[in-house]
């Protein structure tokens, strides 16, 4: 098999000017979807039997908590890139994916105690989700202030690609024992909506909205990893000529 | 369109204020992490053409 | 091979020795911090009973980590860290001899506290068993991801409060699993099932946790 393709990834300045070309596209993709998965979902979907108009959260709580969740594999992933194959860009990818994955976690967090007042009369319930969900928080904190607290930058980097590794083999065990525990604990399992149940014009918006924040997360990395592709390349002349070209125009 | 009136669309069946607090600060969140990387750039992109034109002068 | 575990396992087990003192912290932590909570909660007993699985668990869980932070320190500082990293056995080896040493005058003395501390709180003594068992599978595993921690913030200033923020998510499934043993012992239903699962962490640990501290290590002896 060809891994060309592969090693082009080793570059910084095949993925910046690669980076370059999708950026856009991306971004118009990031707003469409969530404008019409939210607009569809706020105004022109049906109201839930049981919860009426509350449920509508379910497009941003869903999306968050499914990225949130991604970002974490993402990261795994870069880490176990970096280990193995050295890859300066599996750094930079892993490092500048985390505070983005941490914000949709807190956005996940959020908007299900936000659903849970109305629904269950309550902020905050220690259920499996929510409870894993703050558990995957506090995972981002740590690799995030992991990657702070070095300061050599590629001893840092390989810290964190360690935590992020020893964390996602982790994540499985977590989520089974909070199961486990919820079990223990709450003798009948609450499921917020039935998945099954959910009719076309229901889900249909939810799946554009998890498009959406996908293409939103992708932006947001990308614009992230381009930035500091170009601080860590600083002494490249194709940076040098990149920097004068963009701010050419001001001075 | 599921609503009425527009009265009714902010109203959300008397759960306005929870659907809108959170589309709020979903909203606001995902547009810091808009924002946030765009200065950031900006402001490199000043202080790195600066740095630069000093050592062209040298 | 194994010469060098048990060589080192002795060496460190001297080493520990060297400052009596030291071993009985984690015991005195682990005995205040079970006291604190009748002071805290009230001494109604029935209240107290209920939550001795939880208040052993928690307290042996921060009594283990506290006394990690300064598992590899001493080593780093004066450079015999550097010697095990280019030595030519295999650093996760002798990392797991450091651990097991570390476990035995920590870990296993907490197990050997905890029906003392599980009689003050009002555990039935038919718990006891699982008391033990519990403690016995579960400390391994809180000083092995505690080590993994203590490998990736060793050259750091002040990285206790890091550690601690590292590890203590990666902990959680040991805690449920442990209270989880400890109260279906407690309402008389069997254990089994949830020490079971607990040793099968347990096994994992010790067999993946060596490697994540020898990469932690050396990246930390890398800066």
């Amino acid at each position: 098999m060809n891994w060309t393709w592969f090693h082009k990834w080793g570059s910084p300045k095949w993925f910046y000017e690669m980076s370059g070309r999708w950026l856009p596209w991306l971004g118009v993709a990031a707003i469409l979807l969530l404008a019409v998965g939210l607009a569809w979902g706020l105004a022109f979907a049906p109201p839930e039997k049981y919860q009426l108009d509350s449920y509508r959260i379910i497009y941003i709580h869903v999306p968050a908590a499914f990225l949130a969740q991604s970002c974490y594999l993402l990261m795994a992933i870069a880490g176990v890139v970096s280990l193995v194959w050295k890859m300066k860009l599996a750094d930079v990818a892993l490092q500048q994916a985390a505070p983005i994955g941490a914000w949709l976690c807190f956005v996940s967090l959020v908007s299900g105690a936000i659903w849970g007042k109305p629904t269950w009369g309550t902020y905050w319930i220690w259920d499996a989700r929510l409870t894993s969900m703050l558990i995957l928080l506090f995972l981002y904190f740590g690799v995030i202030a992991l990657g702070n607290a070095i300061s050599n930058r590629d001893s840092a980097a390989k810290a964190c690609a360690v935590l992020a590794l020893v964390g996602a083999v982790n994540i499985p065990i977590i989520k089974y024992s909070v199961e486990f525990w919820n079990t223990l604990h709450q003798p009948a399992t609450f499921t917020v909506t039935g998945k099954a149940s959910m009719s076309a014009d229901m889900w249909l918006p939810l799946l554009i909205s998890v498009l959406g924040f996908y293409c939103f997360f992708a932006t947001v990395l990308l614009m992230r990893m381009r930035l500091e592709v170009l601080r860590r390349e600083s002494r490249a002349s194709w940076v040098k000529a990149e920097v004068a070209r963009l701010s050419g125009g001001n001075r | 369109m599921y609503f009425e009136s527009f009265a009714e669309f902010v109203a959300m069946g008397k759960h306005g204020a929870y659907v809108w607090s959170a589309y709020g600060i979903t909203l606001v969140v995902l547009a810091l992490n808009v924002v946030l990387p765009i200065l950031a750039r900006r402001r490199y992109l000043k202080d790195e053409a600066r740095r630069l034109r000093r050592e062209e002068v040298k | 091979m194994s010469n060098v575990f048990t060589l080192l396992l002795v060496r460190e087990a001297r080493l520990l020795f060297r400052r009596p003192a030291e071993l009985a912290n984690p015991l005195v932590f682990f005995a205040v911090v079970i006291a604190l909570f009748p002071l805290a909660v009230g001494p109604e007993s029935q209240q107290l009973r209920n939550l001795s699985p939880g208040l052993l668990w928690v307290a042996a869980l921060l009594a283990v980590l506290l006394s990690l932070d300064g598992l590899f320190r001493s080593d780093f500082e004066d450079g015999s860290l550097e010697q095990w990293v280019v030595s030519p056995h295999p650093l996760s080896l002798l990392v797991l001899a450091k651990v097991v040493a570390h476990w035995l005058f920590s870990g296993l003395a907490l197990v050997l506290l905890s029906p003392l501390l599980a009689l003050m709180l009002g555990l039935p003594a038919h718990c006891v068993p699982v008391l033990l068992v519990s403690l016995l599978l579960g400390t391994p595993v809180l000083s092995l991801l505690g080590a993994v921690g203590a490998a990736l913030t060793v050259g750091l200033k002040r990285g206790g409060l890091l550690l601690a923020l590292l590890i203590l998510p990666l902990y959680i499934p040991v805690l449920i699993l442990g209270t989880g043993a400890l109260q279906a012992s407690l309402q008389g239903l069997p254990a089994a099932g949830q020490l079971l699962w607990m040793a099968s962490l347990t096994a994992l640990a010790v067999t993946l946790a060596p490697f994540a501290i020898a990469a932690g290590l050396k990246i930390s002896i890398g800066e």
